[in-house]
C-alpha cells in the first residue's frame, strides 16, 4: 500500500486510532478460525459514521480493502484480513445507547459484548435470548453481521429475529438506516434483513437496534446420560414429538465430555457415550408440566440417569461448560476444525450416524457436539496443523459430511457463515441461481468490492461448471460406501 | 521455508511449538485478561501475544519495542489460564519470551537493572539481602525517608524511583531468620509435621507474618521446623523470564529441604508455593544441580506434592472452626498466583466464611489482579496503578473493615491502595487474620 494512502488513512481517524507497527498487524492477521492468516497493510479504530465513510470512499478511489472487524471470535474467516486490506476494528464502539422498557428495544453500538447486554437487560426483568458459545467476548455488531445462533435457538430463534433496525455505512460512504420500533413495517424491501448475515461485505453497522422480550419466570435445568449416541437422538425427536419445545437441547458425545470434563471438573459422567442438556423455562406450572413429559420421554429411550440441576449456580455451570466445548476438544489435538453442518431435527439422529462415517472412511478423530434440538451439530475435527495428511483428511471428512446433511434437506452453516471457510461448498446450499443473486447484490451495492472481499463469494467469474440444480442431481460419492 | 528448515527453527526456537499449538485462538481469555481490558488492543490478550510469540518463534516476526512492551505489559497474572478451555501454559510461553528478551539484552535500562541487579544479585543472596534491608530500615526509620520526600529529592532523581519508594515494604525490625527458632512443638499431640519456608523478602519485611503463621500452625496441632540458612525459592526469577537463576535457588531450596523430615510444606506466600510446586516438573532433569546423597529418598516430584498453601493446607487436614471468632465485616481479595496458578480459591473462603461471627461479603472480580505482580509495580507503576484502582474500587462496594489474602506482593500493592486513596480497609494475611480470630474452645 502507498505511503500516501497508508498517511491519508492515519489523518482520517488520528494517530492513535491508526496502527501500523507489525506487532499490531499481526496481532489483528486472524481470527477464531483455525488454519487462516493474513496480515493486513494496517489496523484503524474509527471513531465516527463519518470516519469510516471516509475511510471507504478512500478505498474507492484507491481500491484497497476494508475487513471489518469485532472481538474476532467467528469461526468462518469473516474478519480475517485479505491482500492489500486495513482492519477496522469495532470493538470500542460499546456503549448501550438507549433500553426502552415501554416498546422492548434496545439500541446499542455495534461493539457491546452480547452477555453485558445481556446482564444489563436481565436487571431489567428484560431477555434478549441469542447466546453463541462466544457470548462472553463476542459482539452485538459481529453477531449480526454473522447472524449467529447459539444454545437458546431451538425456542428463541437466532439473532435475526431479534433485530428491529440497522445503521450502517454502505461501501460508497453513504449511511443507511433500515427498520425501527415498529413491530410492523411493510415499507419497501427489507433492506435490514439483506444487512443481517452479511459479514460485513454489504455495509459496516454503527447502530443495532434490537429487540427484547420479557425474563422467563422459572427455569430447570437437566442433564440425560445415555450409553448410546443413536438413543439420545431419539429421545431428542421423541422430546419434539410432545409437543415440548425447550429452551435449549444440547448434545455432547463421549469425546467431548471428557474434555470438557478435563476443564471444568464438575462431574459430567466420562463414561457415557453422550449427554444431553436440557433447559426448560416459561411460566411456573408450565415448566413443571414440560418437565414431566422430558422427563418421561428421556426414560422412554433409555437414558441411564437423569441429574436434574438443584440451583441456578449449577445450572450455570453447567452451560458454560457446555459453552467451552469447541475449545475445551483442543485438549486432544491442538487444531479444531469446527463446523455446524445442520439438518431438519427429524434427521438428527441419522446425520449423527453420518459423522461417524466420515470419521471412520477418512481416518480423522471427530467429537461431536451441537444443538440437538434444532438440528444444528457441530462436528469438530481434532487434528494438528502441523501435519499436512490430517489436515487434507479433514477436509475430505467435512466435503463428504457436507454433502450428506445437503442430501438430507440440510445446510453446510448453521450458524457460523460462509466467509472463506465454507465458501467453496456454498454453491451446494445456495444452488447456481443463488450465487449470481448474491454476486450481482454484491456488485451493485459495492461496485469495486472494496468491502470485505472475497468472503461469501468470488467476484470474479466463475469457472468450476456447472453446479447442481436439485439435491437429487449431487452425485453420490462412491468412495464413501466402500466399507 | 522449507519444511525441514522451519522445524530446524522451531527446535531452536525458544518456546516449545507444542505449548504455541496449543492455542487455537478462540478469544475465551479476552474478557479475563486485565491487559486487553485497558487497551481493547489484541496485542495485549493472551491470545495476541501467543500468536505474536509464534511468529517470533517462527521467524515472521522481529523483536521490537512494540513487542517487548507487550510481553511485559502483561501482569502474568495467568487468569487466562484458568479460563482457557483448550488447557494453554500461557504462563510458560510469556515467561520463556521474557527469557529470550533479557538474554538479548533487548529491554530498557531499569528493566534489566531490576533483574540482573536487584533479582540475581540481591535478591538470589539471603546474607546480602538482609544487609541492603538492614539500610532500608534505617532509612525508613530514621526519618531519613520523610526528609529526603519533602526534600523532594525523588523528584531530582526521576519520578520513577519516588513511586518505587512508595512502595518499597516496611521492613521488618527483627528478620524472621535470626529470631525463629528451628523446631517449635506444638501444645498437645503433633497431628503432622510441617515446614515452614521464610523464603526472601518475606524473611527481612514480613516476619509478622511467619510469626503469625507459626502460631496458626501450632493451634492447628503441627510441629513446625524452619530449616536454617534458607534463601529464596528461585519464583521472582523465573516469573521475570530468569529461568538459569530460577531454577538454581529451587535447586539449593529442594537440597536444603530434604535434609529434613516432613509432611507438608507449608507456604504463606502464593508466589513461592506456585513455583515451588513446578520444582517436580523443573528440577526433574538431571542435568541440573544433581541430587546429594542426603536426598536419595526424596524426589522433587514428591516435595511438589507436599507442597500447601496455608489455606490448602488448613482445609484438607480439618480446620477446626470453633477455636475461631472474629466479629466484622470480611472480604477475600485473590492472588494470582493462589487462584490462577494453584488454583486454590475455594479453601481461603471456607475458611474465613466457617469463622465464628465474620459477616462475609464477596468481592467483585476478586480474582483480578491487582497490579502487583511480582516487580511490575516497580517496574510499571503507572501501568500497576490502573489495577489497583479498580481493586480498590470494587473493595469499597463491598464495605468491608478487613480484607484477608494470602500473599505479601498483594499485602505490599493494596496497602499502597488503602493509603493513596484513603480508604478504612484493613489489609490482613489470612495467617494474621487467624491468629487474631483465635479464641480456643473450651475443651
Amino acid at each position: 500500500m502507498k505511503d500516501s494512502v497508508l498517511s491519508a488513512l492515519g489523518e482520517i481517524v488520528g494517530k492513535k486510532n491508526f496502527l501500523t507497527d507489525p506487532v499490531y498487524r499481526e496481532a489483528y492477521s486472524y481470527d477464531g478460525t483455525p488454519l487462516l492468516r493474513q496480515l493486513p497493510e494496517a489496523v484503524l479504530f474509527p471513531e465516527s459514521p463519518e470516519q469510516i465513510a471516509k475511510i471507504l470512499e478512500l478505498a474507492n478511489q484507491e481500491k484497497f480493502a476494508v475487513v471489518p472487524r469485532g472481538s474476532g471470535t467467528g469461526l468462518s474467516g469473516g474478519s480475517v484480513p485479505v491482500e492489500n486490506s486495513i482492519v477496522l476494528v469495532m470493538t470500542k464502539w460499546d456503549r448501550i445507547l438507549e433500553i426502552d422498557n415501554e416498546n422492548l428495544t434496545a439500541w446499542v453500538e455495534p461493539g457491546v459484548i452480547t452477555e453485558k447486554l445481556q446482564t444489563e437487560v436481565e436487571k431489567l426483568g428484560l431477555f434478549y435470548p441469542p447466546d453463541p458459545g462466544s457470548m462472553k467476548i463476542c459482539t452485538i455488531g459481529g453477531n449480526v453481521a454473522e447472524n449467529a445462533g447459539g444454545l437458546r435457538g431451538l425456542k428463541y430463534g437466532v439473532t435475526k429475529n431479534y433485530v428491529l433496525g440497522i445503521e450502517a455505512v454502505l461501501p460508497n460512504g453513504e449511511l443507511l438506516r433500515s427498520g425501527g420500533k415498529n413491530v410492523k413495517d411493510v415499507a419497501g424491501y427489507n433492506l435490514r434483513d439483506v444487512m443481517i448475515g452479511s459479514e460485513g461485505t454489504l455495509g459496516v453497522f454503527t447502530k443495532i437496534l434490537l429487540r427484547l422480550i420479557p425474563k422467563p419466570q422459572k427455569s430447570v435445568t437437566m442433564t440425560a446420560y445415555f450409553d448410546s449416541i443413536l438413543e439420545s437422538g431419539k429421545a431428542v425427536s421423541d422430546i419434539i414429538a410432545a409437543h415440548v419445545v425447550p429452551a435449549m437441547m444440547e448434545f455432547l458425545d463421549h469425546t467431548t465430555i471428557n474434555c470438557v470434563e478435563d476443564y471444568t471438573k464438575i462431574g459430567l459422567p466420562r463414561n457415557s457415550e453422550a449427554i444431553l442438556i436440557i433447559e426448560l423455562d416459561g411460566k411456573g406450572a408450565e415448566v413443571d408440566e414440560d418437565a414431566a413429559k422430558v422427563l418421561d420421554a428421556l426414560k422412554r429411550n433409555g437414558s441411564t440417569f437423569v441429574k436434574v440441576a438443584s440451583s441456578e449456580s449449577e445450572a450455570l455451570t453447567l452451560k458454560s461448560a457446555r459453552r467451552s466445548a469447541f475449545s475445551a476438544l483442543a485438549r486432544v489435538k491442538p487444531t479444531t476444525i469446527l463446523e455446524d453442518a445442520t439438518v431438519p431435527r427429524s434427521e438428527l439422529p441419522v446425520m449423527i450416524e453420518k459423522v461417524k462415517d466420515a470419521a471412520r472412511n477418512y481416518d480423522v478423530m471427530i467429537g461431536n457436539f451441537g444443538h440437538a434440538g434444532d438440528g444444528n451439530l457441530h462436528p469438530t475435527c481434532l487434528t494438528d496443523e502441523r501435519d499436512s495428511k490430517g489436515i487434507e483428511n479433514a477436509h475430505r471428512a467435512f466435503d463428504f459430511i457436507f454433502n450428506e446433511a445437503i442430501k438430507l434437506g440440510g445446510t453446510i452453516t448453521g450458524e457460523h457463515g460462509t466467509g472463506l471457510a465454507k465458501k467453496e461448498f456454498l454453491g451446494r446450499s445456495a444452488g447456481e441461481t443463488g450465487i449470481r443473486f448474491m454476486e450481482q447484490l454484491k456488485s451493485v451495492v459495492d461496485e469495486n468490492n472494496i468491502l470485505n472481499p472475497g468472503k461469501i463469494i468470488t467476484m470474479r467469474p466463475r469457472c468450476e461448471g456447472t453446479l447442481p440444480r436439485r439435491r437429487e442431481d449431487i452425485p453420490e460419492h462412491n468412495h464413501t460406501h466402500q466399507h | 521455508m522449507q519444511e525441514s528448515n522451519l522445524q530446524e527453527t522451531l527446535k531452536k526456537a525458544f518456546v516449545s511449538d507444542d505449548l504455541l499449538t496449543q492455542c487455537m485462538h478462540c478469544g475465551m481469555c479476552l474478557p479475563t485478561c486485565p491487559t486487553y481490558n485497558i487497551t481493547k488492543l489484541e496485542s495485549s490478550s493472551p491470545r495476541g501475544r501467543i500468536r505474536l510469540i509464534k511468529s517470533v518463534a517462527e521467524g515472521k516476526l522481529e523483536i521490537n519495542d512494540t513487542f517487548i512492551n507487550e510481553i511485559n505489559y502483561c501482569l502474568d497474572c495467568q487468569a487466562c489460564e484458568t479460563a482457557c478451555p483448550a488447557g494453554v501454559k500461557y504462563g510458560a510461553i510469556v515467561e520463556a519470551a521474557r527469557e529470550e528478551v533479557s538474554r538479548n539484552d533487548l529491554e530498557p535500562f531499569k528493566n534489566r537493572f531490576l533483574r540482573r541487579f536487584g533479582l540475581n544479585f540481591i535478591l538470589a543472596n539471603q546474607s546480602l539481602l538482609k544487609i541492603v534491608a538492614r539500610m532500608i530500615y534505617f532509612y525508613q526509620n530514621t526519618g531519613l525517608q520523610g526528609f529526603l520526600h519533602r526534600m523532594g529529592v525523588f523528584k531530582i532523581l526521576g519520578t520513577g524511583l519516588e513511586k518505587a519508594d512508595q512502595l518499597s515494604p516496611a521492613i521488618s525490625k527483627r528478620f524472621s531468620s535470626d529470631v525463629m527458632d528451628e523446631v517449635y512443638s506444638p501444645a498437645g499431640p503433633v497431628r503432622y509435621r510441617v515446614l515452614l519456608p521464610l523464603g526472601c523478602l518475606m524473611d527481612v519485611a514480613f516476619a509478622d507474618i511467619h510469626s503469625d503463621t507459626l502460631n496458626v500452625l501450632l493451634q492447628h496441632g503441627c510441629e513446625v521446623i524452619i530449616p536454617r540458612n534458607q534463601g529464596c525459592c528461585g519464583s521472582l526469577h523465573a516469573h521475570n523470564g530468569e529461568q538459569k537463576k530460577g531454577r538454581e535457588l529451587a535447586q539449593r531450596t529442594y537440597d536444603l529441604f530434604s535434609r529434613y523430615e516432613y509432611d507438608f510444606i507449608v507456604s504463606n506466600s502464593a508466589g513461592c508455593g506456585a513455583y515451588m510446586k513446578e520444582y517436580g516438573h523443573i528440577l526433574s532433569d538431571p542435568g541440573v544441580g544433581g541430587v546429594s546423597p542426603l536426598t536419595t529418598h526424596h524426589s522433587p516430584l514428591i516435595f511438589s506434592s507436599k507442597v500447601k498453601d496455608l489455606s490448602e493446607f488448613l482445609a484438607e487436614t480439618g480446620f477446626m472452626a470453633e477455636n475461631y471468632d472474629f466479629a466484622g465485616k470480611v472480604t477475600y481479595h485473590d492472588a494470582c498466583h493462589l487462584a490462577h496458578t494453584q488454583k486454590v480459591t475455594k479453601q481461603p473462603r471456607d475458611i474465613i466464611r466457617s469463622v465464628k461471627n465474620v459477616s462475609y461479603t464477596e468481592l467483585e472480580e476478586a480474582s483480578w489482579c491487582c497490579g502487583s505482580a511480582g516487580i511490575y509495580n516497580v517496574s510499571r507503576y503507572d501501568d500497576a496503578l490502573k489495577f489497583l484502582v479498580r481493586k480498590m474500587d470494587n473493595l469499597d462496594k463491598t464495605g468491608s473493615e478487613v480484607v484477608v489474602m494470602a500473599n505479601p506482593g498483594c499485602m505490599g500493592q493494596i496497602k499502597h491502595g488503602t493509603e493513596k486513596f484513603n480508604q478504612p480497609v484493613e489489609v490482613m494475611h489470612l495467617a494474621t487474620f487467624l491468629n487474631r480470630a483465635y479464641r480456643p474452645a473450651k475443651k
